[in-house]
Order: structure tokens, then sequence, then C-alpha cells
């Protein structure tokens, strides 16, 4: 006998809707709307200013928007109380700008933080997976080092280990480039590439290398500070060549006169 | 007609920033008491399950607000006990009340000057501290990744420095009550040539056991006082490295009025209750 089984429709790890984001009473962006399929890697792009890493730290629910909704694996972290927000984040790890490590602890014990502090682990599971992750970001060996005796780029990918310490289906990433040489942001990419090949993780970015963007990007969401909106969004080879906005064209050819 | 437009609009700007200015002003209330409550909760909770603690943030601060305080309070009070000794003596000497040193030099150390010279010692040293690595962790975004990671800044940050400074502010009130009467006495042996024994027995006959206690209650609160306010103006912090050098200063000079005016409070509701 045949029988048809109907397959429940996929959630997409994160739904903004009617999004408004701001501090105090101004308005950085407004009236967002966008969906991030699960496996993409998407990047914030934009000119300096124009709320980027704002409206990273409102979706992650680092801060509450003035108006709209944000899913999160289909929960909203808008209305989540502090229980369900300590839940929907443990769904998701995040890598700031300068690495966020913290200063008091070797970087064994900044992987290990999010374990003992999230999950239900034994110690020497933390310690096993604290390896894996270290190998995974090719710094096997430095897990009893101290933040301070670390290079930028290395600070970065313990700050990416430190994000997939709990395996999350959904990665941020703020400026993982930033200040980094061309040859370290090249092989950051590369991690990149291999964290969504091993984990099939979702990854949102904020940077301003187009190398990075081109290189790692299946999307681009591209916000403007003067409509304080995202006017285009697409593949960025696409945006490059056939963006009706010539700002997002000159943005991605770093051309001007494009 | 220009001049009374002029007069007008000048009242009404005074008027938007006074009360701009008490926005702030009870802005500022609110999170502070925000942040009492939410310290309190997070103290409790720790209370509640030990665990919960980090050992290392704990041990480290054991050693930043108690070890390494430890010369530098007991050196202040020596001099203190050292300056209201001889002070003491130039006054009593006069009036041939030289034994009654003393219980002077004990009871003002013992009951105010020692745990408030602590405390403002551990205001300077610990408080400011506090504030300015709270900063400096806001700054790199290191509160952020607390709370992403589901732990609250307040409970990984406030709780081991408070229990720290629950720890070793009163311990350190102790060394420093001893060594201030020790000053007291240098100062009474060679002016008033009061000998150890004499000044041992005229410490004990004038300063009570309650006067002690007196001194170490207020010292709970003072460490109390002292983490909340290092704590808070840390996590208030603006976005640039002059906002850390504000918060800072803001730790230590609030550390310091909250410590004197709870001590007016203390020594009223203290001198109320002795009279029951």
């Amino acid at each position: 006998m045949k029988t048809n089984t109907v397959q429940p429709p996929e959630v997409s790890p994160i739904v903004v809707k009617d999004l408004t984001v701001g501090y105090g009473e101004r308005i950085i962006l407004q009236n967002l709307n966008f969906e991030i399929k699960k496996g993409q890697i998407v990047t914030l792009l934009g000119g300096s200013g124009c709320g980027k890493s704002t409206l990273l730290k409102h979706i992650i629910g680092l801060y509450p928007p003035m108006q709209g909704e944000i899913l999160i694996q289909g929960r909203s972290i808008v209305t989540a109380n502090e229980t369900e927000k300590r839940e929907i984040m443990s769904c998701f790890g995040v890598a700031y700008q300068g690495g966020a490590l913290f200063r008091a602890l070797s970087v064994a014990e900044n992987i290990a933080l999010p374990m003992e502090e999230m999950g239900h682990f034994t110690k020497d599971e933390i310690k096993e997976r604290v390896e894996q992750k270290l190998a995974l970001m090719h710094l096997e060996g430095f897990g009893n080092f101290m933040p301070s005796d670390l290079s930028g780029g290395m600070i970065k990918r313990v700050a990416f280990a430190r994000a997939l310490a709990l395996d999350p289906a959904l990665l941020f990433f703020d400026e993982p480039s930033a200040g980094l040489d061309p040859l370290t942001s090249d092989m950051l990419d590369d991690v990149i590439l291999e964290i969504r090949e091993k984990t099939g993780a979702t990854i949102v970015m904020v940077t301003h290398e187009l190398p990075s963007i081109f290189k790692v990007s299946d999307r681009v969401l591209m916000l403007s500070r003067d409509e304080k909106s995202i006017v285009d969004d697409g593949s960025p080879q696409w945006l490059r060549d056939h963006s009706e906005i010539p700002f997002v064209r000159a943005f991605l050819s770093r051309n001007k006169n494009n | 007609m220009p001049d009374n437009q002029n007069n007008k609009r000048e009242a009404n700007n005074q008027i938007e920033s006074m009360g701009e200015g008490l926005l702030t002003l009870g802005q500022t209330i609110r999170s502070f008491i925000e942040f009492i409550g939410e310290s309190t909760a997070a103290s409790w909770e720790c209370l509640c399950h030990p665990k919960k603690i980090r050992k290392r943030d704990l041990l480290i601060s054991l050693n930043s607000c108690g070890a390494d305080g430890f010369p530098i309070t007991l050196l202040i009070c020596l001099a203190m006990g050292v300056i209201l000794g001889y002070q003491g003596a130039l006054q009593m000497h006069k009036f041939g009340a030289d034994r009654f040193l003393p219980m002077v030099v004990g009871c003002t150390i013992v009951r105010e000057l020692g745990p408030m010279m602590v405390a403002i010692v551990a205001t300077g040293r610990c408080g400011s501290a506090f504030a300015a690595e709270i900063a400096t962790m806001k700054l790199s975004e290191e509160l952020d990744a607390l709370k992403t990671m589901g732990i609250r800044p307040v409970r990984y940050i406030f709780v081991p420095k408070l229990f720290a400074m629950l720890l070793m502010l009163p311990l350190l009130t102790v060394a420093g009550d001893m060594v201030g009467m020790f000053g007291g006495y240098m100062i009474g042996n060679l002016e008033c040539g009061l000998t150890a024994d004499v000044y041992l027995r005229l410490t004990r006959e004038g300063v009570r056991i309650g006067y002690f206690f007196e001194g170490i209650i207020k010292s709970f609160v003072y460490a109390v006082l002292i983490t909340q306010v290092g704590c808070w103006c840390g996590m208030q912090t603006g976005k640039d490295a002059i906002a850390v050098g504000r918060s800072t200063t803001s730790a230590v000079v609030f550390g310091i009025l909250a410590v004197i005016i709870s001590d007016s409070v203390m020594a009223k509701i203290i001198a109320d209750l002795s009279q029951l």
C-alpha cells in the first residue's frame, strides 16, 4: 500500500517582518522584511553607519526593536521572556568584531564557557569538544594560551570556535575579516566555507571586505543609510553586474563611475 | 518686542534644559534601582546554588580586593592611628587626662575611622577597578558575548566581586583596627609614657566588644555599596575610551559618597538602637 506522507514546510532559520530598529527615538532602519533560508551565507552590506551591526545586534536579541518581529527558527526573539530567549540563543553562535574573548580565561576556557553554561556536558565531553573546535580552526596546541598571547587572526578563529561550541544551526559573524591581512582574511573565508560544509549552518555576516563577500556569500542584503532600508537583495555577482541601483553596482565593483 | 521674545525663548530653553536634566536624573536613578534588583536576584541565586559561582573568578577577586590591598590599607590605618593619637595626646595632656587616650583612639578607630578608612581605600582601589574592568568589557563587546551565551553579565561579573568584597572588607577592617590602635599606642607611649600593659588595659576598659562588631557590620554594608556602585558605573559606560575614565571617576566619587552617607545613617541607627 502506498502511503502519502506530508512533509511539514521547512522553517526558515531567520524571518524578519516589518522591522524598525534604532536607538532611543532615532530610527536607523525601518520596515525591513526578509527571510534567510537554511544553509545560506548571507552578508549584510552597506556604507559606514548604515546600520549593519545595529541590525545584527537586534536580530540576535541584544536590543529590542522599535517595531516588528524577528523569528529565529520559528520563535520570536522579540516577545520571548528571559528563559525563552536563553533557549533561542542556544540555537546560535556569535563571533564579534574584536573577538570579545574573556581576557581572564585561556583559549580553551573561552571555548568551553558556552558549553559549561548552556549545555549539559560532562567535563570530559567539554574537553573533547574543545579539542575538536580547536582542530576545526587549525588551532591545535593553543588551548592553554591566553587571548593576550594571540595574533588578531588567531583571536578571530578562537571567537569562531567559541561561536561553534554548541554546534549551532545559525552563526553570526560581525566583521570577521576586519583589520586582518589579505592572507589571514582569505584563510578565514576558507574556515567559514568549511564550517558551512561540515555543519550545514546558516551564516549571517557583516563585512566590508569585497573579496570575502564574493568568495563566501550566497546572498547580499544591501542596506542604505539614506533610504534607511534594504535597497537590493541578490547574489553578489548578480548585484554587481545587474543591479538597477547605481550605488549598489558601484559599491560592489569598487568603482564610483560604474 | 524682540527683547521680550528673546527673554521668553531663553526662559523656555532654561525650562527645557531643567526638564531634560530631571529626566536624565530620573533615568539614572531608575537604572541604579534596576541594577540593585538584578544584582540582588543574581546574588541570591548564587547563594542558593553555589556551583554557579565561578571559583576562579572568585579567587581572582579575593586576591585583588584583599591580599593586594593589604599593605596600603594597613599603612593608611597606621597613619590614621598615629594622627588621632597625636592630636588626642596634645589636647588631653593639657588636662592631665592622658589615661583616656587609649579609649578615645580605640573607640574612634573601631567604631568609625577604621571601617571608613578601609572602605575609602577599597573604593579607590576596588570600586574603580571594577568600573574600569566592566567598562572595558562593555567596549570590547564581552558583555554582549555573555548575553548571547545566555549568561547574565551581572551573575558572571558582579557576584564573584560582591562575595570577595563581603569576605575581604571585614577582614581588612579587623586588621586596620588593630594597626590603627597600634599607631595610637606608639604615640601614647612616646608622648604620654603609657606602657604597653597599661595602654592595652585602658583600651580593654574603654572599648566594648559591641563597638568592634559595630564596625564589622558597617564594613559589610560598605562592601555591598562599593561593589554595587563600582559595577553599575562600569555597566553605564559610553562607547569610547574617555567614557571608561569617566566611569572610573564616577565609581570613586559616588562610592565615597555612598560610604559617608551610609555611615551617617548607620551611626544614627546604631545610636538609637543602643539606647533601647
